[in-house]
């Protein structure tokens, strides 16, 4: 636009702006495709027709100092918008009170066989078994049978502690908390969708993936236990 | 906001301001200028309303969070608050909660408009396609409002819908979690839901200038699906669509206020009203009503993923739309066949919402057991769920495409005016006036 109205303002003013071009390539590196050596002959067909081209350009695919300069900013810029990026969205992560959160312990005592205690850790609920004998016979005559996600009973409680299954009480489908004895295989049945957990917490019939998640814990003593 | 001007500025203050801003040109040109196809029926008038929806809630809504908490200790009681304490309190929530449910009305039945009279076709392509983006962003800015009274549903749903994403394999789980800003929903989660609900709003209303701006380009579609030929074709938008907009505004309100004065929890689940409990699932979780035909697709399919797959898979279908349908005839008065299969998609929709309410074991028959199909009764909601999701992905990945090039459509006319104008032709002048002579 503003070559047609200098070419159409007579010769003087053509001078002028050859002269500009021959000291500094303003013109040219404005209008240039920074990553395109290929256009540069079209480039420097446009630049002959006010009848100049600086020198340092002739070369062709030699970057100058203004792309360097043009790339070294882009760069900086870039890297400037994403290193900011950053503390913008892992603000959203667990802040550090949250991820401190305590662990807590249980008294096992309050547990009557074949009942179950909820308590709240790390804001999800969170299962304290006292099973039956009954049930923790069922769980392992299971343990071979087509499981979605095979575990034997052995490994879902401590050693020695058969009677106690300790688990996160979210459904592994979508987080819902299922109730306690439903189900077609007496453990637990998820209301939301309609997964059947075993008496293991081990996943047997529904949308759910996986078998509730047994969590970090450990025995103080007989009766007392230490979660996360 | 496009083609040439007839705005003429009459006073000195309107010359003076439209050569430094023409904002009274681009009002006059867009809302009283505009040329606007003369058949247009009462399913056009949802646009007006909608505006008026999003209007309602924005004002609705700066007020409520005017008095309400994000806190999860709380939130609970300031919604009471409100309710009971402030002065007009249930007026205004109760228009923001029905409201919510009225703007999902309008957007199915503007939705539906389009679909039937082929508004997505070229070239509206990009005016379908940011509609859709408007619709998504109602969709999110719903859940979260619905998150906020914590309720038992609030605080359900919201662990549900935001599990959704831990089925995405290797990231779902750390993208839960940064979601939550925590390891479950809680009050990090309240906080931001409330930001971005308060935000959303905004978004949706830039998106629809752009909805509009790409409405004013090719101009509306219109109930014959022909383009315009020539002025006849057309009205001004001021005063012909301005009162009929107008009209459907107010009797849209009217129903409106209905629920909102005389049943205004109709709409809404009960268990909301009892205060959030992370230990404990109400027995039957359900979304708002026009999430429903979702939900059911969520659960009519036995996996995880694959479930969330095709819930996002219902959505994108609009997304792909005007490149599914393969017919250059837009409106459906013109196919017969597809009109046909149109009106079973409306209603596998309705069943789809049906089945989203109901729990996935409940029987179609009560009392009849019939044989067990991939675990579950052939009677039971969730294999009616999985055939109505069958036929609303055959609708748009296989009937649309191979209907439009199989079906043989009807005459289309002329243009707008023909149908109305051919049989005066060889009549005399006035008989085009005798509405009993029109065919």
């Amino acid at each position: 636009m503003r070559r047609r109205r200098f070419q159409t303002s007579g010769p003087a003013l053509e001078c002028v702006l050859r002269d500009l071009n021959q000291n500094s390539d303003w013109v040219e590196v404005g209008r240039r495709p920074l990553f395109s050596p290929q256009l540069k002959g079209s480039f420097k067909v446009a630049s002959t027709v006010v009848g100049a081209t600086p020198e340092h350009h002739t070369g062709g695919e030699d970057p100058n100092r203004r792309d360097f300069i043009h790339i070294a900013a882009t760069v900086a810029a870039v890297g400037a918008a994403g290193g900011l990026a950053w503390p913008f969205i892992d603000q959203m992560n667990p802040a550090a009170d949250t991820l401190a959160l305590a662990s807590v312990e249980f008294d096992l005592s309050k547990v009557e066989t074949g009942q179950q205690v909820v308590i709240k850790w790390r804001g999800k609920p969170l299962f304290i078994r006292h099973r039956s004998g009954k049930e923790i016979a069922s769980a392992i005559k299971d343990n071979h049978a087509d499981l979605r996600d095979p575990q034997t009973d052995e490994e879902r409680h401590k050693a020695g502690k058969a009677e106690w299954l300790i688990l996160i009480g979210t459904c592994t489908h979508l987080g819902c908390v299922p109730t306690f004895g439903g189900g077609d295989y007496g453990g637990w049945f998820c209301p939301c969708h309609g997964s059947h957990y075993d008496t293991s917490g081990r996943i047997r019939k529904g949308p759910a993936p996986k078998n509730l998640a047994v969590p970090e814990y450990t025995f103080l003593s007989d009766s007392k236990v230490k979660v996360g | 906001m496009s083609g040439h001007s007839n705005y003429e500025p009459k006073s000195g203050f309107e010359k003076w301001l439209d050569v430094r801003l023409p904002i009274i040109r681009l009002g006059y040109d867009s809302l009283v200028d505009f040329p606007t196809p003369k058949n247009l029926n009462y399913w056009y008038t949802f646009g007006g309303i909608l505006a008026v929806c999003l209007g309602i809630q924005i004002v609705t809504g700066i007020i409520l969070a005017m008095h309400y908490v994000a806190h999860v200790d709380m939130a609970f009681a300031s919604v009471e608050h409100i309710m009971r304490d402030v002065n007009y309190g249930w007026l205004v929530r109760y228009m923001h909660s029905n409201g919510a449910s009225m703007f999902f009305l309008a957007v199915y039945v503007h939705m539906f408009r389009g679909l039937y009279y082929g508004s997505y076709k070229a070239p509206r392509e990009v005016l379908w396609l940011l509609g859709c983006v408007i619709y998504m962003l109602m969709i999110i800015t719903a859940f979260m409002g619905y998150v906020l009274p914590w309720g038992q549903m609030s605080f359900h749903g919201a662990v549900v819908i935001t599990n959704l994403i831990g089925a995405i394999p290797v990231i779902g789980p750390a993208i839960t979690t940064w979601l939550w800003g925590g390891f479950a929903v809680d009050d990090p989660t309240l906080n931001r839901f409330f930001s971005l609900h308060y935000l959303m709003p905004f978004m949706i209303a830039g998106v629809v200038g752009l909805h509009i701006w790409a409405l004013h380009v090719p101009g509306n579609n219109n109930p014959a699906g022909v383009d315009v030929k020539s002025k006849e074709d057309t009205v001004p938008f001021h005063p012909y669509y301005t009162v009929k907009d107008g009209f459907a505004i107010s009797v849209f309100l009217l129903m409106y206020a209905a629920f909102v004065f005389f049943n205004p929890n109709a709409l809404g689940d009960a268990v909301n009203y009892v205060p959030a409990n992370p230990l404990v699932t109400p027995a039957h979780i359900v979304p708002e009503w026009y999430l429903l035909p979702f939900y059911a697709i969520l659960r009519a399919v036995p996996d995880k993923l694959m479930g969330v797959i095709f819930m996002g898979g219902a959505i994108a279908m609009l997304f792909l739309l005007p490149w599914l349908d393969t017919s250059k005839v837009r409106s459906m008065r013109y196919r017969p066949t597809a009109k046909l299969y149109f009106f079973i998609f409306v209603i596998v929709t309705m069943i789809l919402g049906y089945c989203g309410g109901q729990l996935p074991d409940n029987k179609i028959i009560p009392g009849l057991t019939t044989f067990q199909v991939a675990a579950s009764d052939l009677n039971s909601v969730v294999w009616l769920s999985r055939l109505a999701t069958a036929y609303y992905f055959a609708y748009f990945l296989i009937i649309l495409p191979v209907l439009g090039l199989t079906e043989t459509p009807l005459p289309q006319p002329e243009s707008i005016s023909e149908p109305v104008l051919s049989h005066s032709a060889n009549a005399p002048v006035g008989a085009a006036a005798s509405p009993e002579k029109r065919g």
